[in-house]
């Protein structure tokens, strides 16, 4: 029989803590689809989206009832299709078109794989595929899109960032009607990982088998309410209750995950334990950071907390599953984090505080509305800074900011659901035009020369 | 099939009484019992097994919940593993 409080404790976690598998996501691989023309790879892009994925919904379901235990998502990833549409670049659209159409047919919430591996170089064909970004993803509804320019082994592609600022603010021109929408399902990556549940971002990787069950767990409100439970505790108490928090969130996952891999006759891939904050209160990361002892997210002392959060959150993640994988730490979307909302509105948190947290946590610079008349190579130059922070480091870092038309400090913009509202941002006048304009690669660093 | 079954509300009489009743009329077998009052707060866990049950899982969930509030309490019913895998090395 159980211990009576461990069972309680459960059910709190489920009941009053926001406690839930934040995702099921099943990484297809889209290689087999490779056919002469786009029409003919569409069909089958979207033949096999949905056999594959045909009881995914369902699947979930039936889990969620019997464990008791919310699904909040199920999501698909495919394999980035600028590798299978490179024989017909300039109409990759109809793929990503028929990817969309899969996803509405199997009413999942979200499909990534609208993606190109541009870390070292870009062939013609990847750069046709990039520039059709802005169109699907104005044209589609559930597609996310995201494209890796830099890497520790392989250095940053300049060519690449440049490009990836026009067409940051192209999406965002042709989603004007929704303040810049598209913006917030297209990604641009260093290190980017092969296995991620989480959206916008994820893809099905090449080294990857057929069909593959990734599951993403998520609860800021777990962790957030066990720090509360132990007010007076130093660092290392805190560090080591963090720890054992994480370990019995991800155990939660790796057993759905098991399940679910089994019903749908898929292999267990990873799980991934992330603290994904929602708008809701009592789901959020910057509420953890405050109840550690900050004021407010963005103070002194931030980047510390979220460091040691980071940290804590990957041991017992990592004690807990035989496969931990994907991003693994603590995510800081700031639209979608209601502590991170409101020390953006007070004034408390700003984009460089923002960057220097992505040097110790585990995505990027994410959800952040910024003004719509921000230049391309300022943006570009956003990414080339994060795109750093993750080569050196040896770490994924991310960039998902939204200009939004027409829109200026002072204002906000609001997405609804679990990708929330964000005041906009400022970001630094001065301009970065003349480095983004100079191209080429930043050279990988010394110490990605291991072999 | 193993399922843990909690029963958490406010204390009053006949609430293992009625929830016994309402389990056995669905074919559940109570396994093992464990209850106690903390902070005038009653709470009970109770280990059933579901192999002679009369509908599935899922089903008897949501008709636990649903039971649950027309007595004023939270009843939850649950597959084991859920707990054997969040507090069992």
């Amino acid at each position: 029989m159980f211990n009576q409080y461990d069972v309680l404790e459960t059910i709190n976690m489920i009941e009053r803590e926001h406690l839930d598998i934040r995702t099921i996501t099943m990484g297809i691989s889209l290689l087999p689809c490779i056919a002469g023309s786009a029409d003919e790879t569409a069909k089958k892009v979207y033949d096999r989206v949905c056999s594959q994925a045909e009881k995914l919904v369902d699947v979930a379901e039936s889990l969620s009832k019997e464990y008791g235990i919310p699904i909040v998502n199920k999501r698909v990833s495919v394999t980035p299709a600028s590798l299978i549409c490179a024989p017909f670049a300039a109409r990759s659209a109809k793929i990503g078109k028929a990817l969309d159409r899969a996803a509405e047919t199997l009413g999942i919430d979200f499909l990534g794989g609208y993606s190109a591996l541009v870390h070292k170089g870009m062939a013609d064909y990847e750069k046709t595929f990039i520039q059709t970004i802005p169109e699907v993803l104005a044209s589609t509804q559930k597609l996310c899109s995201s494209v890796n320019i830099g890497s520790s082994k392989s250095g940053i592609n300049m060519d690449a960032v440049r490009l990836m600022g026009e067409i940051v603010k192209q999406t965002a021109a042709l989603t004007a009607d929704k303040d810049g929408f598209g913006c917030a399902k297209l990604v641009v990556f260093c290190n980017a990982v092969e296995d991620n549940p989480f959206m916008a971002g994820a893809f099905h990787g090449v080294g990857e088998s057929g069909t593959v069950i990734n599951v993403g767990v998520s609860g800021p409100g777990v962790v957030q309410h066990a720090i509360e439970s132990i007010p007076n505790a130093d660092l290392t108490e805190l560090a080591e209750m963090i720890k054992r928090t994480a370990f019995k969130i991800t155990r939660a996952g790796q057993l759905i995950a098991r399940e679910a891999a089994k019903r749908l006759g898929a292999e267990f891939g990873i799980v991934d334990l992330s603290l994904a904050p929602t708008p809701a209160r009592g789901d959020s990361v910057a509420q953890i950071l405050e109840e550690m002892g900050l004021e407010s997210v963005g103070t002194h002392g931030t980047t510390a907390c979220l460091a040691m959060l980071n940290d804590a959150v990957k041991k017992g993640g990592v004690m807990a599953s035989s496969r931990v994988g994907g991003l693994s730490g603590a995510f800081i979307p700031v639209s979608e984090d209601i502590g991170m909302i409101e020390a953006a509105e007070r004034g408390g948190l700003c984009i460089d505080k923002l960057e220097a947290m992505t040097a110790v946590c585990s995505v990027g610079l994410d959800m952040i509305a910024i003004p719509g008349d921000t230049p391309a190579s300022t943006i570009s130059a956003i990414i080339a800074d994060e795109a750093a922070i993750g080569m050196i480091n040896n770490k994924t870092t991310a960039v998902r900011v939204i200009p939004a038309p027409g829109k200026d400090v002072g204002d906000c913009v609001n997405f609804g659901g679990l990708l929330g509202r964000a005041p906009i941002m400022p970001v630094h006048k001065e301009a970065s035009n003349k480095f983004i304009e100079r191209g080429g690669l930043i050279p990988a660093p010394i110490h990605s020369n291991k072999n | 099939m193993h399922a843990v079954v909690t029963v958490v509300g406010k204390d009053k009489t006949g609430i293992i009484a009625k929830v016994s009743a309402f389990l056995a009329e669905k074919g559940v077998n109570i396994l093992d019992i464990s209850q106690t009052i903390l902070q005038d707060y009653f709470a009970m866990i109770m280990l059933v097994d579901l192999s002679g049950a009369k509908k599935e899982l899922s089903a008897l969930a949501t008709e636990c919940a649903e039971m649950g509030k027309n007595i004023g309490m939270s009843i939850h019913l649950q597959h084991e593993e859920i707990f054997n895998a969040m507090h069992r090395v």
